[in-house]
């Protein structure tokens, strides 16, 4: 869902909506993307600002325009949003979980301890 | 699409619209946004002709409204009925806007009628407050105007209609685009369906500017006061509140993708600012951030 009050504007939200659905398999290559209008009718939003998100994936090669019939997924789509959240998670997301880790007095040896825990001792 | 220039208006010795220029684009959803007495209905009705102005000019694609049928017929306003009107019912009231709207959708009209589930039979003063409204929903809607006004137009409706009209609002949009321009308090529940937004205070347009954009160069900063300070120093800060040792500072201006990353390594949260708290801002007045 989108969250009006994130840092990210709600145009991102909306590609980021598009990226998961990829991601998680249930929009394929080559499958139509929901329109601009079933974005602004499911979420209330302006059909601009959805519009403004799926021409931010079409930029980055995710998705492309077929005339008159809209947006699909570029084959590739899906490795292409991999590489992008891996880059994503090591620059962002894993900074910030070890700030918290620090805040906490969790050192990154218990940390790896208990990832191995969750994953089974794997 | 409408053009005004040099716009003036004032009642007697009041001035309530100075000097206004606006050039609105087709085919947009516009949120004018405003104080109370700030002068969004008088701007309106000066649209509609409703009201004579002092001085300027108002041009719908390129004609002078004044005075002109042809180009007032294509322009709807919707806002609260006046009392002269309370003693009709519904139903001829919608008749009246058929002859007065060029556009006109009766068979629109119609469904929505049956979407809201309006009686058309009864006097508009029998009807209970949400309903009176909802007649003036569907008198804006219905109109199909390309230039369709909407003033205040969820006054004493419950939440699920409020939404009913939204969606109904972005559904003939799609289907028949026109430009649109919405004037509300309830600023929150309506931002993300504005393309861009007009803020009228102290009797001029304080800003006009692109959603996304204002909600991409506005931010809340919280954290400690040495950490933001280096940043904010040459912001234009819009609100400032301290929580225990916590600063929390709300910024109006871009932040580089540098200056983010420096204030999430040093713990700074940063967040949105929601339009309404926003425009709460800028619009307060002997105020730092006010505009």
């Amino acid at each position: 869902m989108l969250d009006p009050s994130s840092d990210k504007s709600i145009y991102v939200q909306v590609a980021e909506i598009i990226e998961n659905e990829i991601l998680l398999g249930n929009l394929k290559e080559e499958e139509q993307a929901p329109s601009t209008n079933q974005f602004a009718k499911v979420y209330q939003i302006n059909p601009a600002t959805a519009g403004k998100g799926l021409n931010m994936l079409a930029d980055e090669g995710i998705l492309y325009k077929k005339r008159g019939l809209g947006m699909f997924v570029r084959e590739g789509a899906k490795e292409k949003i991999i590489k992008k959240r891996q880059a994503l998670f090591l620059k962002e997301t894993l900074p910030e979980v070890l700030r918290e880790a620090d805040r906490l007095e969790i050192t990154v040896a218990e940390i790896v301890d208990y990832i191995k825990e969750l994953r089974g001792g794997v | 699409m409408l053009s005004i220039s040099n716009l003036n208006k004032s009642y007697g010795r009041t001035k309530v619209l100075t000097d206004i220029n606006l050039d609105l684009t087709a085919n947009k959803i516009y949120g004018l946004l405003g104080r109370n007495g700030a002068g969004k209905t008088t701007l309106l009705k000066l649209i509609t002709s409703q009201l004579l102005r002092n001085s300027g000019e108002i041009r719908l694609d390129g004609e002078e409204v004044f005075e002109n049928s042809r180009a007032l017929e294509r322009i709807s306003l919707a806002k609260e009925l006046p009392s002269s009107l309370k003693e009709k019912k519904a139903r001829e009231i919608f008749a009246l806007a058929g002859l007065l709207y060029k556009d006109w959708d009766e068979e629109y009209k119609d469904y929505l009628v049956r979407e809201f589930n309006l009686n058309t039979k009864k006097k508009l003063s029998k009807l209970s407050t949400g309903n009176q409204t909802i007649v003036v929903l569907i008198m804006g809607l219905a109109s199909r105007s390309g230039l369709t006004m909407f003033d205040e137009p969820t006054l004493g409706l419950d939440a699920s209609v409020r939404y009913k009209f939204y969606n109904l609002l972005l559904e003939d949009y799609e289907k028949h685009p026109r430009t649109i321009i919405i004037s509300t308090h309830l600023i929150d529940e309506v931002a993300n369906l504005f393309e861009e937004v007009i803020i009228l205070s102290d009797q001029q347009v304080a800003l006009r500017e692109d959603v996304n954009t204002l909600l991409e160069k506005s931010f809340y900063l919280s954290g400690r006061e040495d950490l933001i300070n280096p940043i904010i120093k040459e912001k234009r800060i819009i609100h400032r509140e301290t929580f225990g040792a916590t600063k929390i500072v709300g910024i109006y201006g871009y932040l580089t993708a540098e200056e983010k990353q420096y204030l999430k390594a040093q713990g700074v949260e940063l967040s949105n600012i929601p339009l309404q708290k926003l425009f709460v801002y800028l619009t307060e007045g002997n105020k730092e951030g006010a505009i």
